[in-house]
């Protein structure tokens, strides 16, 4: 299968380009972090994609969803990222989607794919308890009590979690903490007086949530997969949400690429353009090369995705190292191009370079994915 | 069945029958691959029953047209020929600069006659071809080349010297760029002209590397005289006469796409895993990691770039033949190809330590890995330097002006 995008794929690429450039500019998401609203999103905008097919972009459409998949969900995600477009599409429309899915009953794919879909009920995956990402480090409890479970514990950086109608939390059911067996996942209503969410702004301007729960009782039927076996199904959610990602690091790394090359051409300095100037060029030139390789990473992490979702996930990892190092270095580049005006608040390319550190954190940096990646090669 | 369906089954069945069992053996080296040429001899029967069976389906140069030698297929086709016969990890049948560097240009630039002659030679493998671009004096700085071509009525008279000429004294003719305009502004005065080698006052001289014996050569030329024709409608000059700078960069195209595609962290020779032949050489640590945190982490880094850069080439070849074309592009294949070739024989020599740097009495055992290591240092060298792929890239795919 060609490493390129199909007519239908460019097409929704034109459309989410049209629409969030219109709608959804970088001076939109400046109106949002202003204002603070308590969402952290405007929701009128998420009603909006909603209505395009973007809510249940990879939902199956007997389930309401529009079918692209996750090529579909990443050529999103890139324009996203282009514009720093705010919303809940990650948290939901991907890592939602894909848990349930993947791994949801049939009673939990009927009560859940079709609200995802319509963009009426908000998900937020609840996985790592420190401040990087480790995702078999799981203490959060999860004790067996008559017919069920108790649910206790606290979770870090719950991207979306102040804002979810559900929570997918990771806990552990049995083994000790590093373990990956004995994890299990629970889909859980987000507003149990039993859970207590904390909102934690983050530096890209973007909400997550501290979120701790105590004493949560729940059933069997809130299991989402397999009981002491939800390691796997975590995995597969992480690397469609790793993909994801990456897909719109890279958007956000091509357009503070494409500003930066555009002011190389037009500002002057000791009579010049600086863009004639090879000290600049040479660094232009090898980030653009490297800036191809992301792209080709990017796509291919989303296209294995699609066509063999429980082994893409060393791709994912791979795409998402190579994505978080090359957009760093575009919003470093950025800013250090600029000159003064780069460090400015008012100049653009210091909000892609917040959301560029917060976005290759999530889910693992370059080093934790390289480390995996390494392991898994038998070295 | 689709078209395409039905052609690639047609091409595995006559894989699976025509290619010799010894064919099979994975990526050719310059060793063992099929160069061709008026001194060519085969290294073995299969090798030869091979190289005659391709040519027979027009498979030595299966996207040129038929009536040069060719296959005549489409770019998808070409492709599916190419992932079959990868897949039964078959060798290319013949392989050399004619069929990757001057064919593209005279497909471009060549009269039919032209065509006729040079194409067909080097589809049927009878005919060697070597480059005559780089002159002491001009390096990366190509367009300064000096080397005198005079128009003598009925012939050419070429005076000078190129360097760097691969395989030179092992080849039948030599494409070559003249100046045949020395008052002309440098871009407008060169002349791209086909050359027998065996023409009175070429000579050659191998050049001697610091990884030892090289392809490379100096090929000096003392009043060669080259016929204005070579026959009816087939001039020895390609394109017109003081426009041969457009040739030869439609031809550095090819040569970095080509130099572009090679597998580049691992060379021809090369551990499939970089971190499992460490941890073989190395050992590995309570945790499993390999017991050199350091070394793990840049030959981490490497496979990385390496899957990356792999990736891109399948990216580009493909929307090449979606109908765009990689065109400056080029450039960056070949910086990223040969900063990773230098780095994957680099890494290599950091595994295997002081073994490695040890070398016999004769010198530098070539095949050997210290030979890869001093020779990789050409890549970022030979082809334009990086230095001159970033130039370009800032040039020509990013539009940065210029001083």
């Amino acid at each position: 299968m060609p490493l390129i995008l199909n007519e239908e794929q460019e097409m929704l690429q034109d459309a989410a380009n049209g629409f969030l450039t219109e709608k959804a500019p970088v001076a939109a998401f400046r109106k949002v972090r202003d204002n603070k609203p308590a969402d952290g999103f405007c929701r009128e905008l998420w009603t909006e994609m909603a209505q395009m097919g973007w809510a249940g972009i990879i939902v199956d459409e007997t389930h309401g969803g529009s079918g692209f998949g996750y090529v579909g969900a990443g050529v999103l995600a890139e324009q996203m990222g282009r514009n720093l477009t705010a919303s809940p599409f990650f948290s939901t429309s991907v890592l939602g989607a894909t848990a349930i899915q993947q791994y949801g009953t049939k009673k939990q794919k009927d009560e859940n794919l079709a609200a995802i879909s319509s963009g009426e009920k908000l998900f937020a995956l609840a996985v790592d308890e420190g401040s990087r990402h480790n995702p078999s480090r799981i203490k959060f409890s999860a004790k067996p009590a008559g017919n069920g479970f108790v649910l206790s514990g606290t979770k870090t950086f719950v991207a979306d979690g102040h804002v979810a109608d559900k929570l997918i939390i990771a806990a552990r059911t049995s083994g000790a903490e590093g373990d990956i067996h004995g994890i299990t996942l629970f889909l859980v209503d987000a507003d149990a007086p039993e859970i207590t969410r904390e909102p934690t702004p983050m530096v890209d301007s973007r909400n997550a949530a501290n979120i701790s729960v105590e004493g949560l009782e729940v059933t069997g039927d809130d299991i989402l997969g397999e009981l002491d076996g939800g390691y796997a199904a975590l995995e597969g959610i992480l690397s469609a949400g790793r993909a994801v990602l990456s897909a719109e690091m890279s958007g956000a790394a091509q357009q503070v690429f494409g500003v930066t090359t555009d002011y190389l051409k037009e500002r002057e300095q000791f009579g010049q353009k600086i863009g004639s100037f090879q000290g600049l060029q040479h660094r232009a030139a090898h980030l653009a090369t490297e800036i191809e390789m992301m792209k080709s990473a990017v796509l291919k992490s989303l296209k294995d995705l699609d066509q063999d979702f429980e082994n893409a996930g060393i791709t994912c990892s791979l795409a998402k190292a190579k994505t978080g190092q090359v957009a760093q270095l575009a919003t470093k580049e950025a800013i250090q191009m600029h000159g003064g005006i780069g460090v400015t608040d008012e100049y653009d390319v210091g909000l892609y370079f917040k959301r560029v550190h917060v976005a290759q954190q999530m889910f693992g940096d370059a080093g934790f994915h390289s480390d995996r990646w390494a392991k898994n090669s038998g070295f | 069945m689709s078209d395409l369906e039905e052609f690639r089954a047609e091409v595995r069945a006559w894989l699976q029958e025509n290619c010799p069992e010894e064919m099979r053996d994975g990526d050719i080296t310059a060793e063992n691959q099929c160069w061709g040429g008026r001194q060519w001899q085969f290294q073995s029967e299969a090798q030869k029953i091979w190289f005659e069976r391709a040519l027979s389906r027009g498979y030595t140069v299966p996207s040129w047209p038929k009536e040069y030698g060719g296959a005549g297929l489409t770019a998808e086709q070409a492709k599916i020929l190419d992932e079959e016969r990868q897949a039964i990890n078959a060798r290319k049948p013949l392989s050399n600069f004619g069929i990757s560097m001057l064919g593209p240009a005279l497909l471009a630039y060549g009269t039919h006659e032209q065509k006729a002659q040079h194409l067909t030679g080097i589809a049927r493998g009878e005919i060697r071809w070597c480059q005559g671009y780089s002159e002491p004096g001009a390096g990366s700085d190509l367009a300064s080349l000096k080397t005198k071509c005079e128009d003598k009525g009925d012939h050419w008279l070429i005076n000078g010297q190129k360097i760097w000429t691969s395989n030179a004294d092992i080849s039948d003719w030599i494409f070559c760029l003249v100046r045949t305009d020395f008052d002309a502004p440098k871009h407008q005065g060169i002349t791209f002209i086909l050359v027998d080698m065996a023409s009175e006052g070429i000579s050659v001289k191998p050049i001697v590397l610091i990884s030892g014996h090289s392809p490379f050569c100096e090929t000096f030329f003392d009043e060669v005289k080259v016929p204005k024709s070579y026959g009816e409608g087939n001039p020895s000059v390609v394109g017109e006469v003081n426009r041969g700078w457009d040739v030869a960069k439609n031809l550095l195209v090819h040569e970095r796409g080509m130099l572009g595609t090679m597998s580049p962290l691992r060379g021809t020779t090369g551990p499939e895993n970089l971190g499992q032949y460490a941890a073989e050489q190395i050992g590995l640590d309570a945790a499993g990691r390999l017991d050199d945190p350091n070394l793990r982490e840049r030959i981490a880094q490497a496979e990385l770039d390496n899957w990356a850069y792999n990736l891109t080439v399948e990216r580009m070849t493909d929307e090449a033949n979606a109908g765009n074309g990689l065109g400056a592009k080029s450039s960056m294949l070949k910086y990223a190809a040969s900063e990773l070739t230098k780095r994957g024989t680099e890494l290599r020599m950091d595994i295997e330590g002081t073994t490695a740097s040890t070398i016999g009495a004769d010198g530098i055992e070539y095949g050997s890995l210290a030979n890869n290591w001093l020779y990789n240092r050409a890549y970022s060298i030979l082809g334009g330097t990086t230095e001159v792929q970033l130039n370009i890239i800032s040039k020509r795919v990013l539009g940065l002006p210029s001083q």
